[in-house]
């Protein structure tokens, strides 16, 4: 059977791992490529590496990154970040990335995507969505959640995949940082609108809340950051809680 | 050893050169016929669209080429779907070696079948130190039925071949070079068959 996906995301600034991590097996915490290496072993399935980072140099440090954690690891990991033309998608995925994640740039010309799933296959592009509810309505945001458009998230997301995204990475900006669980309600909603997988985002705090996602969200995969790198839950534990609640797995 | 890495118009080369390089070996990326010929291992890896990749091998006279190969071949995704007979992408006839057809998931699936999925194998040497049900990373859309060639199965709602083995020519669905440590076993165990 197809198992659940778990994906640490790890945030990206000038080539270095930012957000604070509490591993002691790190010789230095701010490498993302050691840092990669650890997740790997421990059992992630895939890993997502959000480059937050807004200077000239940007694209440089981020393909030489890149680079170095494919020829590091040896599971399949997404990078996302500020792209925004078929050039960046072709220097990424020529670095050894398997896939890449756009969104604001998708926002501003939803063409993007067709062009990019045209040229490089829908399978290696994730359009990511920042929503958050307004007056009982779900809207997408862009740059980082901060500006609020007047699309539906749900209509987004079925206009994406119509364009050719393979994935879709879901943040619920309601529940980001909450840590009281996944948007689960929005998420099952989208899972039913579209046939392609379904990454949840936003508000991890515990593992009952991956089960909840797997479940009740009907998510694909589930993401988090902050619990994996202050080692609140470690992913050996998290699968095999998952395993336990009838959840599939790779163990 | 030299492995040669075939060169045509499909993706994810990179990854399959960058797995070997963990393991210890060099490949060599070439759509030289000579230098595939004379190889001891080929691999022919692939992502991308099954009509334009064949018209692509038939344009450089490599489709004539791997059907020449007499070493160890190894076709990886679209490598082994271009391996079968004919797929339903772009109704196109492949080269044949397995005697089977590749088919596009029922619609009532999500599309692509990506992630990890367990491989029910026959112990087949290629599947030396790789326990039964292991899981291995999948991306794919088109899916090959099984046949009497078919060493490995996975289930998807539907079973198809995840492993096909023919004399010389073995190929995989999944992504060994993705697959963590059973899926550099699998690639181990493919360069070191005697």
């Amino acid at each position: 059977m197809l198992t659940k996906r778990i994906i640490p995301c790890l945030d990206i600034k000038n080539g270095r791992t930012v957000k604070g991590v509490n591993f002691v097996e790190l010789r230095d915490a701010g490498d993302p490529v050691e840092l990669a290496k650890i997740y790997a072993q421990q059992g992630a399935d895939e890993l997502v590496f959000l480059d937050i980072t807004a200077t000239n140099e940007k694209r440089k440090t981020l393909i030489e990154l890149v680079e170095k954690v494919a020829e590091a690891i040896n599971i399949p990991f997404t990078v996302g970040g500020g792209i925004s033309t078929v050039e960046d998608v072709s220097m990424l995925l020529a670095a050894g990335a398997d896939k890449v994640s756009i969104n604001s740039a998708a926002v501003r010309n939803p063409q993007i995507i067709k062009q990019m799933a045209d040229e490089f296959g829908s399978q290696c592009i994730v359009v990511a969505i920042d929503s958050r509810a307004v007056n009982g309505k779900n809207l997408v945001h862009t740059h980082g959640g901060s500006k609020a458009t007047t699309i539906e998230t749900e209509d987004w997301i079925k206009e994406v995949v119509e364009l050719g995204a393979g994935e879709i990475l879901l943040t619920s900006m309601d529940h980001d940082g909450t840590k009281a669980g996944f948007a689960d309600e929005l998420l099952s909603k989208v899972s039913q609108l579209v046939n392609v997988p379904v990454i949840a985002s936003g508000g991890a705090g515990n593992m009952q809340h991956f089960v909840d996602t797997f479940k009740n969200g009907k998510s694909d995969a589930a993401l988090a950051a902050s619990i994996f790198h202050f080692k609140e839950i470690g992913i050996p534990e998290l699968k095999g809680f998952l395993k336990q609640n009838q959840i599939e797995v790779r163990l | 050893m030299k492995i040669a890495i075939i060169k045509y118009n499909a993706g994810n080369i990179k990854s399959v050169m960058l797995a070997l390089k963990r393991l210890g070996y060099e490949g060599v990326l070439t759509d030289d016929p000579e230098e595939i010929l004379s190889a001891d291992r080929v691999i022919f890896p692939g992502q991308g669209e099954a009509s334009s990749a064949m018209k692509y091998l038939k344009d450089k006279g490599l489709d004539e080429v791997i059907l020449n190969i007499k070493n160890p071949f190894l076709g990886i995704c679209l490598g082994l779907q271009l391996l079968c007979k004919h797929s339903e992408e772009g109704d196109t006839n492949c080269l044949g070696i397995f005697d089977t057809e590749v088919k596009k998931f029922p619609n009532q699936l999500k599309v692509p079948h990506m992630g990890w999925n367990s491989v029910e194998h026959n112990n087949d040497a290629c599947f030396s130190g790789i326990k039964p049900a292991s899981y291995f990373y999948f991306v794919h859309s088109y899916f090959a039925d099984i046949c009497e060639q078919t060493i490995a199965q996975t289930d998807y709602m539907l079973s198809f071949s995840t492993v096909l083995k023919k004399d010389n020519y073995l190929a995989i669905q999944p992504h060994p070079e993705k697959s963590a440590d059973g899926g550099e076993q699998f690639l181990l165990n493919f360069i070191k068959q005697h």
